[in-house]
Formats: structure tokens, sequence, C-alpha cells
């Protein structure tokens, strides 16, 4: 084997979902002490190429080749046989076993007797590389009794304690703290001089031009380029990671806008949300735009009532508001269209006529029983109005499209005149005629003065619906731009952390 | 940075960390005041033997708990280990000890069935062990032609109503048993698998343990137990009766949930399942000692129940 064959040659790697192209034709190479960045925009292909490197998934045609010799990887442990580790996003830790259980889960080091566990050899190394990582953690305490970003250190530690040759780090910077993140970046560079090849998945490009050797970029499923990073700037990265031509399926019409319907000053939740303020008027759709991560989800849902603001303050139409639960925004006028439909947005096992009746109760109801009558009329009117493609309003929702299950949530707060709707990633998921529709329906709740608030991780939306766009990054609001000036690279720098020079 | 690392006050830490102890003593120390037989040598034992059948089934469902699972099915085990004993000793005569191995043997087949049900079958526990229970309650009573099986021998009887050095053997049981379980949770690798899979199951198997083995091995663990159970308790009775054990199950829960193992899994340890187990015993034996009626004291352990788990929850809370 030469000095030039790479450690890991995947080629040809395509894998599609129900739907979707995860990955077309995907090329990607590793060399040996090589730190590589693989960057690209949310649903880009990175994770779903490195769930097929580590064995989560298997990809539908391609190679991997592993120091120059071709291997079928099948299943996590044949990843961690080869000398592949992955330090995932979402973090990994088992929250009542003790920090040196979990790094060595599986591998424990064998006791005296059979099926006995050497207790001092697993903490006695367990120390020792808490000790490598300068990580202030006792072996013996229980994971949950960690900070965020202590968990993800030991992450860290656990996928050094298996001497992989190739550690796949997806997002590990994400909860870190500057101090701690040049601890692991320090680390990064050590094992990188051992010859351990680490990907490095990042949305933080400064720190991808910090610690990187190579980049390569996938758009839509397809690697677009492999550069050194020393030849690339910020400017040319969000260039090819966006990179694609702006449909024209937004058709725009201005609203007038109305009074503001709500004022947000100095937000936080003692977690994701850092010091958000802005406003919305009736009568506009406003666009957040950011990273998954960004802190978006946790914006609407406090605004929402279903986790507690710790600090800043809320007013609608002018007035200060404690809003502390879902009902008490309800009955302030919000609406919220979840991001998960399945798990937050559908009775799943209810008919169109439950699901869009369902907050609406007390309008279909004499004396607490349900009038059919009106539940009905109710029902038929907004699946008219929305035009939910339903056979009867007795059919389960399950069998309708995406789009129309989206249709019939967004009804339910319809038939509550909301004054401000918060949508988030409303058109995930929905085919195209049904995302134009919705696009059309959140234009129409504007022009009858509702206020729209909505997250969508997909730029193209974002510039073609929204009045006006805010761009978050790491709970704060990077960003601020409107209609006529934003652009798709100008929001990428935003939500990477790139200069605020944007922020009015 | 978000950090979750607030300092609990000491009082807070204690009260979390001992809070099934401070039950078990404050219930204990109620009854010492209430009646003056309560505290003596010989009603002590007394406890420790009306609880110890219980509290060993209750740490076989012990493991099962901690993979978040559940044995629903531990009281007809017994009912039909303890007819197995007996018929196989008295009517096919194959030697007490031949056939109480086999009875054995049998509570770790049915467990084994219920784990193969769950993890093959993909049945939520809740479901095959339901099922099982009511299988084997059928079983027993087929097997029994539901009559009463009597005439075990003395070696039998025994096992439920002998002493060694002035201890029951139902107790002795219970201790072994105690320091077997505590040692395999405690020391080996199983057992930590066992928290493991409760904890987390995808995360677990992720890392290489085996999760369907581990689940199938501790309904293995509970089969077994509930099998020794229902043996001891036929020698105590001096026969198996068709009808015996009949909603333990509930006892045989209620055990490790006040001691403080998570219904949801991978939390707890067999120490607080024998504690649990002793504070039932402790009520049921206080409670009579002051003359309370049974049906009172019903609402009575009800009420403890609630009690003793809102206690847990408050101190575990807030964080």
């Amino acid at each position: 084997m030469s000095e030039t064959t790479p450690i890991l040659r995947m080629s040809g790697i395509s894998k599609s979902f129900p739907g979707v192209k995860a990955l077309q034709e995907v090329h990607f190479e590793v060399a040996r002490g090589e730190i590589h960045a693989l960057v690209g925009e949310n649903g880009a292909g990175k994770s779903t190429l490195m769930k097929i490197l580590t064995g989560a998934y298997r990809p539908d045609s391609g190679q991997i080749a592993w120091h120059g010799r071709p291997v079928t990887i099948a299943s996590p442990s044949d990843s961690q046989t080869l000398g592949i580790s992955m330090i995932h996003q979402e973090l990994s830790l088992l929250p009542y076993l003790t920090v040196g259980q979990n790094i060595f889960l599986g591998r424990e080091p064998q006791g005296r007797l059979p099926g006995f566990i050497n207790w001092q050899a697993l903490y006695a190394q367990a120390q020792e590389l808490l000790e490598r990582l300068s990580l202030d953690v006792k072996p013996r305490a229980e994971a949950r009794e960690l900070s965020i970003a202590q968990q993800q250190m030991v992450e860290v530690a656990k996928a050094l304690s298996l001497q992989a040759d190739l550690i796949a780090m997806d997002e590990p910077t994400s909860s870190l703290t500057d101090v701690e993140t040049e601890v692991l970046f320090t680390m990064m560079r050590a094992l990188k001089a051992q010859g351990v090849a680490i990907v490095f998945i990042s949305h933080r490009l400064e720190e991808v031009f910090e610690i990187t050797d190579r980049v390569t970029v996938l758009r839509d499923g397809r690697h677009i380029d492999t550069r050194p990073t020393s030849d690339l700037t910020r400017d040319k990265i969000v260039e090819l990671m966006v990179g694609r031509e702006l449909g024209n399926i937004y058709p725009y019409h201005p609203t007038e806008q109305r009074d503001l319907v709500l004022e947000v000053s100095d937000l936080c939740d003692g977690r994701e949300l850092k010091n958000v303020s802005f406003q919305l008027h009736g009568g506009e759709i406003l666009g957040i735009a950011g990273l998954i991560g960004a802190g978006r989800t946790a914006l609407a849902e406090t605004l929402f009532g279903i986790r507690p603001a710790t600090g800043g303050h809320i007013k609608l139409a002018g007035q200060p508001s404690k809003i502390r639960s879902p009902k008490q925004a309800i009955q302030h006028g919000l609406g919220f269209v979840p991001e998960d439909r399945k798990q937050q947005g559908l009775f799943l096992n209810m008919a169109v006529r439950e699901n869009i009746t369902m907050s609406g109760m007390g309008l279909v109801t004499n004396a607490g029983f349900v009038d059919n009558k009106k539940a009905n009329g109710l029902a038929q009117k907004f699946v008219e109005k929305l035009d939910v493609r339903t056979p009867n309003l007795r059919q389960n929702i399950r069998n309708l499209s995406g789009g129309n299950q989206q249709k019939v949530i967004i009804a339910r707060w319809l038939t509550l005149s909301p004054r401000i709707l918060i949508l988030d990633e409303p058109t995930r998921g929905v085919d195209v005629g049904a995302k134009a529709e919705i696009h059309a329906l959140m234009r129409q709740l504007a022009e009858q003065g509702v206020g729209v608030l909505m997250i969508s991780s997909e730029l193209p939306e974002v510039l073609g619906v929204s009045d006006r766009i805010l761009v978050m990054h790491e709970g704060r609001i990077t960003g601020e731009l409107s209609r006529d000036e934003a652009t798709q690279d100008q929001i990428m720098v935003a939500a990477t952390g790139g200069v605020e020079n944007v922020v009015k | 940075m978000s950090s979750n690392n607030h300092t609990p006050s000491p009082l807070v830490e204690l009260l979390r960390r001992y809070s099934v102890l401070i039950i078990l003593i404050g219930i204990a120390a109620i009854f010492a005041l209430g009646s003056e037989k309560f505290l003596t040598a010989s009603n002590l034992l007394n406890i420790a033997l009306q609880t110890s059948i219980i509290a060993i089934v209750a740490m076989g469902m012990t493991f099962t708990i901690l993979t978040a699972g559940i044995d629903l099915s531990v009281g007809s085990v017994m009912a039909l280990s303890g007819a197995l004993a007996a018929g196989l000793a008295v009517r096919q005569e194959l030697g007490t000890y031949t056939a109480i191995t086999l009875a054995l043997a049998g509570g770790g087949l049915l467990g084994l069935i219920n784990g193969l049900l769950i993890v093959k079958g993909k049945m939520p526990p809740f479901v095959a062990t339901l099922a099982m229970l009511a299988v084997a309650r059928g079983l027993t009573l087929v097997y029994t032609d539901g009559r009463p099986i009597s005439g075990i021998d003395e070696r039998f009887i025994f096992l439920g109503n002998g002493e060694v050095l002035g201890v029951p053997l139902p107790v002795i049981f219970m201790i072994l048993a105690f320091i077997i379980a505590f040692i395999v949770l405690r020391y080996t690798r199983f057992g930590m698998y066992v928290y493991a899979t409760g904890g987390n199951e995808e995360i677990s198997r992720l890392a290489g343990i085996q999760t369907a083995r581990i689940t199938v091995g501790v309904y293995v663990i509970s089969g077994l137990t509930a099998a020794l159970g229902g043996i001891l308790l036929a020698a105590r009775l001096w026969s198996a009766q068709p009808n015996a054990a009949a909603g333990w199950e509930l006892d045989a829960i209620a055990a490790p949930v006040l001691g403080g193992i998570s219904l949801f899994g991978g939390v707890g340890s067999v120490t607080g399942t024998v504690m649990g187990a002793f504070i039932l015993g402790i009520l049921s034996n206080g409670l009579n000692l002051m003359g309370v009626q049974s049906f009172y004291q019903q609402i009575i352990k009800g009420v403890v129940l609630i009690l003793a788990v809102m206690l847990d929850l408050f101190t575990k809370r807030r964080r």
C-alpha cells in the first residue's frame, strides 16, 4: 500500500428513501492523518453519508474501500471493527450509567471470573482518557450529572477509547464553549499527528478554516467539490453550498401591513434562546431562517407556552402577556403548526373531521355533547376552503397525503380565527403542488390581517414567501433582511455565525 | 452555555438517596410506638419470614422492570411451580429434590417463553406476561384438577418451615437470592447490560450489546424466582393450592416500585426492592398488631404506595 492510498474511499454511493434521493453517485475520500470537513446545507446528505460509513444505513449502490481494500459495512459493529467510530450529533450517553460505564459500554474489561467486569481497570482507563482530554469529570459520576458540553466531551473520550483510525464527528462543537472547543481542537491535532483521520461536520465555517485540511461540499445529495481548505474562502464555500437557481414557484404579492401583533424583547429560555428580540405585524409573513439547532423551534415553542421563558418580554397587540401554556397561547389568539406533523400535529387514529374540530370543540358541542351537524358543517367548510383532498370527513387522517394532512392541521387553527399563526417547517415532506397551495394559504391569511411566522430551513422558500426575514444562529438573531435585499448568500453567512453587519 | 450543574441542598440530596430507607424506618418507628410487641426479636423474625417469599419474587421482577419491562405472570407461575413440585414428588414419586429441580426448570421455561414472545414476537411485556398469567393459572387448575396436592414429605415441608440457627429457611433463601442478585447487578457484564438495555435499548444495541438476549434473560430470571417462591409457599402451607399466590404479582410489582425502581427502566437497585418488600411486610404485621381490620389495611397500603412514590418523584424532580 502506497503512502497516497486514501484511508477511506467511498465511490458512487447512492441512497434513496421513499420519495427522496438522499445521495446520488457521491464520491468521498479521506487521507490518513487528515482532518476533512464535510459541509452542505441541511438535507444535503452529510448525515446520510456518515450513516452509511458507520453501518447505520446500507447504500443502494456504490463501493467503500478501506485502506485500499473493498469492504462491506453492514452494521455499526462492522465499522467499529474496521476502526471507524462516530460521534453523533445527538448525545448517546445513558444518563443513569457512570461516565466510565458509558465510555466502555459493550467493551468492559474482563474481571477475574468470566462474566464479571473489572471495575478497577475500567475506571482507571476511563480516568486516563479523561486526563488526556484535560476533562475535569469524575469517571464514577453519572452521565446525567454532567453539563451538555461535558457529555459531548465524554463522547469524544468514548470515540478515542475505540482506538479508531477514522473518527467522524457530526457537529461536535455545537454545544461546546470556545474554551472547550479549543480543547477539542488541540485533541484533534494530536490525533492527526498520530495518523488518525477525522471527518469533521460543522455548520461553523470559521471552525472549518481553523482546523481542516480539505473540504468536501455536498448539495442536494450530490458531490459538488473537494478542495484544500487553503484554496477556499468563506464566500466560496457558501456559494458552493447554496449554488442553485431560485425557481419561480413563489408568486409574490405584498400585503398591506397593519399594526404590530407581536413584540418580543430579550426573550431567553435559559437553554437555547439568547436575548431574542423582534416584531411581527398583522398582514406580514415573517420568515425565520437558520440551521438545525439554531433555536428556531425553541423560539416557536417558547412563544406558544410549551417551554417556559426565563427572561424577556412578550407583547401581544401592545399588551404585555404572560403565556405559560399552550391553552393560554390559544386563548390569546396564537396558533402553532409544529415541525413534526405525525408526533405533534395529528391525531393519527382519528378522522379528518375530528382532526379539524379538536381545538374548537366548543364550537361544535351542546352542553358537552358533540353536535354532529355542527361538527360536519365546520369541518366541511374548511375542507372546501383549503381544498383538502379527502373522500369524506370520516376518512382516517393517516390515509391523506402529507400536504393534505398539513392543510388539515392549518384548518384546525383556522377554526379558532388566530391573530398570529406560527408555522414550523410547514412544507417539509410535502409535494410541490400542495406546497404552492400552502404558500398561497399563508398569503391569504396575511391578507386577512393575520401575523404569520414561518420557520423554514429551505432558503428558496424563505426568500420566496417572506415579507421580511430573520436569521438565527446559536439562539440569537444574527440577521434581519428585508425581502428586497435578502439573498441566499447573506442568509447563509448570518446562519453560520458570520459578520453581524446585516443586523439593522 | 447551558448547564444543569445546580447543586441541591444536602438535605434534599440525603432524602433523595435514602428516601426508601427513611420511609421504612419511619413506618417501623410508628409501629414500635404503637405496639410493644412490634420490636421483639420473635416478631422481627416473623416479619422477615412473612416478607421472604414475596421479596424473592420481587427480586426477579426487579430485573424485568430494570429493562423497562414487567412480568405479570409471577403469581400464576408460582402456583404452577408449587403444584408441579408437589405433584411430581407425591404422584410421580420422583423424589423431593428431583421434583423441585424440575419445577424450578418449569418456571424458567415459562420465563423463557415470556422472553421469546417479547423479543421474537415483538409483543409488549405487559401483554405477553398477561397472557402467561392466564395460561399458567389454567395449567395449574388442569394439573391439580382444582384440588390441593398434599402429602409432601418432611424434607419438602422443611424448606418452608425449618430453621437453621434459629433463622427460618425462607429467610435464608431470601438472603441468598439477595446476595446473588446484588452481585449480578453490580459486578457482572449481564447486570450492567440490564441497566443499559433499560436505559436506552437503541444506544445499547449500537454499542454492540445483544439486547434481545438480555431481555430473554431477565424473564428467565423472573420465572426462576417465581418458581422458587411458589415452591417455598407450597412447603409453608404443607400442600400446593391451585389458587396459590393469586394476585401476588401486585405486591411483587409494588415492592420494587416502593424501592425506587423506575418503571421506565434503567434505574434502581435490588436493595431498594428488598426494602420495598419490607415496607409492605411491616405494614401488614404492624397493622395486625394494632388490630386494624384487613379491609382497612388494603386502603392504608395503597395510600402508603402513593405517598412513597410521590416523595420519590418530589426528591428526584427539579433537575
